[in-house]
This record gives structure tokens, C-alpha cells and sequence, in this order.
């Protein structure tokens, strides 16, 4: 069987280099090959991205091919629209077993996506049934468990059928962007990945987005690393983190200031990929030379941040201690893990802090405390008794959820 | 004491919302109407906010049934100009809806400018402002949400506060 994306990244891991990728998606098929062919020829150990627009995302096929025949710009590559044969005439030439390529999309449905995606003769995407349904979607959380159980069955039959190891990455460890507890993000990204392996798949990513504090950031993800050991028997995975996807810097330095931490992040917790954003980040969708300039930016730090020596554990945290009670509450409530985050949510022994969706209780909180550090400022139903305490808290307003929505950007801008 | 931000999805159910905030069909963002929710509330408007991705049929049905003074419309996938042409014409159509001052804002195309071209037709096309990335934008739009809880007072001084928690 062909190594696939996860034997690229394990075998660049091994070479002691970090693999970085992109975010990038463009509606128009000639920019969307310039883009990956520039990714690829990057100075860096890249792999290509393909970012499905968000009418795609949202099923909504019929603006994504009104916008095409109109010649409008998407925010992303209407795949499914441009059909099988115009995407492997985009991908000929460009993918290929030294640039996997990997597309992402934001979808609670993603069945039409996979689809798309394997008759590209693809095999690695990227979501999962809760990150893409809570925060993402209006959708009723039981319908994306069940789209995503069918989207992973998808996935691993036609995959091997090919004569390849489909590979899936978890955005659990993405939720929100910005202001989730770390221990959140870890659990959530090793339910969804136990749903994946659970439904099929055998060669999985695991995600977590940088969030505000460095040591807190390492925590978490030797905690992933160490969860993902323990609760992921069979099955080949990695870590990927993210750089930051809160409120990003304004200025050069400062985008580059976050996105150089971020690799050193990866590079210090044995994290084997990293997702990187640009300078532009804070105003638009940035430009090919302005992702290949941020691909080669990461890659550069991450060597310079070499070597490191082994890194710990991981098992004895805070971070740990509370997203491996997060997971097995959660994997207590029933044998088949999707209905486990079905009655997790109802119950809130999962709750995305600020989010809207009606199967999200939304009665937990979280803040940056004096230290910059993500704590919970209210656990709501959250079975994490013992381990965090109490606290009086009071409400605030619009100025004081924006400097912590801007914590980030002032610090890597230079302005405290 | 820690802070605590209010809750998104607390809404007003004593009187008629003076304000709703929404997202678009293809934008799943959040912060950003958590953010206006708190600045509407601040100018002294009750809120109802529908949150991210909210199809046009929903936020047409949704203003029809609660009448509100103000609709603030965010976006900030770059498909906002996009997307608002399509919903404010089917907004813009109910006569129920003719008091009801309609804005879009946030990062509403996809190459970080101001498109003069599409917020010109957003105007035309019934949008009382466009908020698409001029510096002074937030406290315009403050003095907008001030204005209109102001102008829609009636009754006002008596309302008890929005309790957020």
C-alpha cells in the first residue's frame, strides 16, 4: 500500500524535518495549481493544501457555481463544482508521493466533499463530527455524528480501494479560534479521533491550535501526544498544530513573532506538523507569495529550533489531568463514541465556551488569567471537580472581550 | 474577581427585540457577533442574536417575526458582499421590515479593500450602511445602535436591563 500523507509525514518526522502547510484555496483553477506548485517548490518540507470555499462548505453548490460562472472570487476551491476530471487536470504534475496534498473544508456534511475528493484521487482531509458541526453549522449535532460516521466509512472503503491509507486530522483542538480552555481542545481532538479510528480509519492527525500562553501550549500537546498513545491503539498518527487562529497581529513582526513560536511550539513537543498562517491574516485572504513566504519563515525556525532533546512525558500536567477526564467521562456514557458525544454535549460534560450552537450548553466559561494562561472561569457541567476550583466571578462588556479577543495580537504587535 | 463575558445566547423575551445580529449563510464565525451583540447592548438596544451561518430564509423569517428597530448583518469570510446582495433585496421586499434599519459589516470581500462597487449596490439595494473597513467604523456604528435605541425609546426608561447572567 502507498505511504499516503501520514507515511510522508512520518517519514519527513523521521528525517528530523517539520512538515508545514498552508491554508490556501483559491476559486479559480489555474491560481489553485500556481498555488500548490509554489508550495511545493517552497524551501521548506511542505505539504499542499486545498481549501474548499464556504459555499461548498455549507452545501450550498448553487452560489458556489453562480460565483464561478460569474466569474467571482470564492474564498476557497469550489471542488465539488469544478468536477472529477478539471481536479485531476489541476493536480496532475503536483501531487505526488514527495507533496501530498490534503483538502480542507469546514463541513458538518462532508459526504459530497470525500466524494469529490477521492474521484481527485485524493485521501487525506480533515474535520470532524463535533469541530464541524458546533461551532460551524446550524445543523443538529446527532445529524452531524451520523454524516461523519457515513463520510469516514467513505473515506477509509473507497481510500484502500485505491491502494492507499485514506488519512483524516481532527480539528477538535481548533474549536473556536480563540478563548477554549487547552484541555478542551486536547479532548475534544482524541474523541474525534477515536470516532475516526472507531468508523474505520487507520492513519490519523490530531490538532491543536496555539493558543495564548507558551507553556500552557506545550503542556498541551505532550498531553495530546500522551493521550493519543494511550487511547489510540492500531492506529498510525501525528500531531499538527496550528498557528494561532484568534485575532492575529497586525504587523510583519508581530505575524512573524507568533508564527515563528508556533513552530518552535511544534518542533519542542515532537508535534510533526504545522499548519501556518501569514502576515496578511489579520485583513484578507492572503496571496500565494505571501503563504510561500510563511511556509519558508516556519520551516527556517523549526530548524533553528533544533535540536531539542526528547521531550517529556506529558501525563503529568494540569492540561492532562483535565482532558483525560473530559475523555473518559465522556467515553463512559455509551459504547459507540458518537453516541458518547451526543450525551457529553446534552449533559455538559463537554461545553465550547461562547458558542451559539443549540446542542452546546453553553454554560462554561473561560478567561486569560494575570498570567496568560487560559483558565476556566466557570466549569458549568463540566465533570472536572477536584481538579479546578471555584472562582467569584462578574460580567463584563464589549471593551473587555475585545482586548482579550486581542490579547495575542498586542503582545506579538509589542503593545504589552 | 475573574471575567466573565456575557452569554451569546441569552435573548430578550419580556419585550420586542430592538436589535438583532446575524451572521450569513456561508460564515461560520462567532466572536465578531458575540462582539456586536455587547456593543448593541451597551447603546442601550435589546439583542437577539442568531448567531453564525444563518440561511437567508431564516433571517428573513426571523426579522419578519420580531420586527427589530436595527439588523446588523457581519461577515467576515470575504463573501459578504456576495452574500448580502442576495439576502437585503429578499429583506428589503417585506413591508413589515420598512422601519427596520439594515447595516452589513466586517471583512466583506475577499481582498481586504473596500470594494466601492459592491457596498454602492448594497446601498441601492436597501442597506442604511455598509461598515466595510474604514478605520472609524466602530464608533460609527456605536452612534448608529445609540441613535436607534434613542429614536425608539418609547417606553425605554421603564424596561429593565438585559441580565446577562
Amino acid at each position: 500500500m502507498a505511504a499516503g500523507f501520514g507515511g510522508f509525514v512520518a517519514a519527513t518526522a523521521a528525517a528530523g524535518d517539520l512538515v508545514v502547510q498552508p491554508r490556501m484555496g483559491f476559486g479559480d483553477v489555474a491560481a489553485m495549481r500556481s498555488g500548490l506548485l509554489a508550495t511545493k517548490r517552497a524551501r521548506a518540507a511542505t505539504a499542499g493544501t486545498i481549501t474548499v470555499d464556504s459555499y461548498t462548505r455549507v452545501g450550498d453548490l448553487e452560489s458556489a457555481a453562480a460565483a464561478l460562472a460569474a466569474g467571482a472570487a470564492l474564498n476557497g476551491y469550489p471542488l465539488v463544482s469544478h468536477g472529477a476530471e478539471t481536479n485531476r487536470r489541476m493536480l496532475r504534475g503536483v501531487r505526488d508521493a514527495t507533496f501530498p496534498v490534503q483538502v480542507r473544508h469546514g463541513s458538518a456534511d462532508p459526504g459530497k466533499i470525500f466524494e469529490a475528493l477521492l474521484d481527485a484521487g485524493l485521501d487525506a482531509t480533515e474535520g470532524g463530527p463535533v469541530s464541524y458541526c458546533l461551532p460551524y453549522s446550524r445543523m443538529p449535532l446527532s445529524q452531524a455524528v451520523e454524516h461523519w460516521a457515513r463520510g469516514c466509512e467513505l473515506l477509509a472503503a473507497r481510500g484502500r480501494e485505491a491502494g492507499r491509507e485514506p488519512h483524516l486530522e481532527t480539528f477538535g483542538g481548533c474549536v473556536l479560534g480563540q478563548l477554549c480552555p487547552p484541555s478542551q481542545l486536547v479532548a475534544l481532538s482524541v474523541l474525534e479521533a477515536v470516532f475516526f479510528r472507531a468508523r474505520g480509519l487507520r492513519d490519523i492527525s490530531l490538532s491543536y491550535a496555539q493558543q495564548t500562553d507558551p507553556g500552557q501550549d506545550a503542556e498541551a500537546v505532550l498531553a495530546l501526544r500522551a493521550l493519543a498513545g494511550e487511547f489510540l491503539g492500531g492506529v498510525r498518527w501525528h500531531v499538527v498544530v496550528y498557528a494561532y487562529m484568534g485575532v492575529y497581529p497586525e504587523t510583519p513582526r508581530g505575524a512573524a513573532s507568533l508564527l515563528t513560536a508556533a513552530a518552535e511550539l511544534a518542533v519542542r513537543t515532537g508535534a510533526e506538523r504545522l499548519i501556518v498562517k501569514t502576515e496578511a491574516e489579520s485583513r484578507r485572504i492572503p496571496t500565494i507569495s505571501e503563504n510561500v513566504a510563511a511556509l519558508e519563515l516556519a520551516g527556517t525556525a523549526a530548524r533553528a529550533a533544533r535540536p531539542v532533546p526528547p521531550p517529556p512525558g506529558g501525563a503529568d500536567s494540569q492540561v492532562y489531568a483535565e482532558a483525560r477526564r473530559l475523555i473518559e467521562a465522556t467515553l463512559e456514557l455509551h459504547r459507540d463514541v458518537g453516541r458518547a458525544l451526543l450525551r457529553a454535549f446534552k449533559l455538559g460534560y463537554l461545553d465550547i465556551p461562547y458558542c451559539v450552537h443549540p446542542d452546546n450548553r453553553g454554560a462554561a466559561r473561560s478567561y486569560i488569567d494575570g498570567d496568560g494562561t487560559l483558565r476556566w472561569a466557570d466549569v458549568g457541567a463540566l465533570p472536572l471537580d477536584g481538579l479546578v476550583p471555584r472562582r467569584r466571578s462578574r460580567p463584563v462588556g464589549s471593551a473587555e472581550l475585545l482586548d482579550a479577543l486581542h490579547y495575542v495580537r498586542r503582545r506579538h504587535d509589542g503593545e504589552g | 474577581m475573574i471575567p466573565i463575558y456575557p452569554d451569546p445566547k441569552a435573548r430578550p423575551r419580556t419585550r420586542r427585540p430592538r436589535a438583532m445580529v446575524s451572521g450569513v449563510a456561508s460564515d461560520s464565525h462567532t466572536w465578531n457577533l458575540v462582539f456586536l451583540q455587547l456593543v448593541c447592548e451597551e447603546a442601550g438596544l435589546d439583542v437577539v442574536n442568531l448567531g453564525p451561518c444563518v440561511p437567508d430564509d431564516l433571517l428573513v423569517g426571523e426579522c419578519v417575526d420580531q420586527r427589530p428597530d436595527l439588523l446588523v448583518i457581519s461577515s467576515v469570510n470575504g463573501h459578504g458582499y456576495r452574500d448580502g446582495l442576495r439576502v437585503v433585496p429578499r429583506l428589503r421586499a417585506r413591508p413589515e421590515l420598512a422601519g427596520t434599519r439594515i447595516v452589513i459589516g466586517g471583512r466583506l470581500g475577499v481582498t481586504g479593500r473596500r470594494e466601492d462597487g459592491p457596498a454602492a449596490r448594497l446601498v441601492a439595494a436597501g442597506c442604511d450602511r455598509v461598515f466595510d473597513g474604514g478605520p472609524g467604523d466602530l464608533e460609527e456604528f456605536r452612534a448608529l445602535a445609540a441613535e436607534v435605541a434613542s429614536r425608539t425609546a418609547d417606553g425605554a426608561a421603564s424596561r429593565a436591563p438585559v441580565r446577562l447572567r
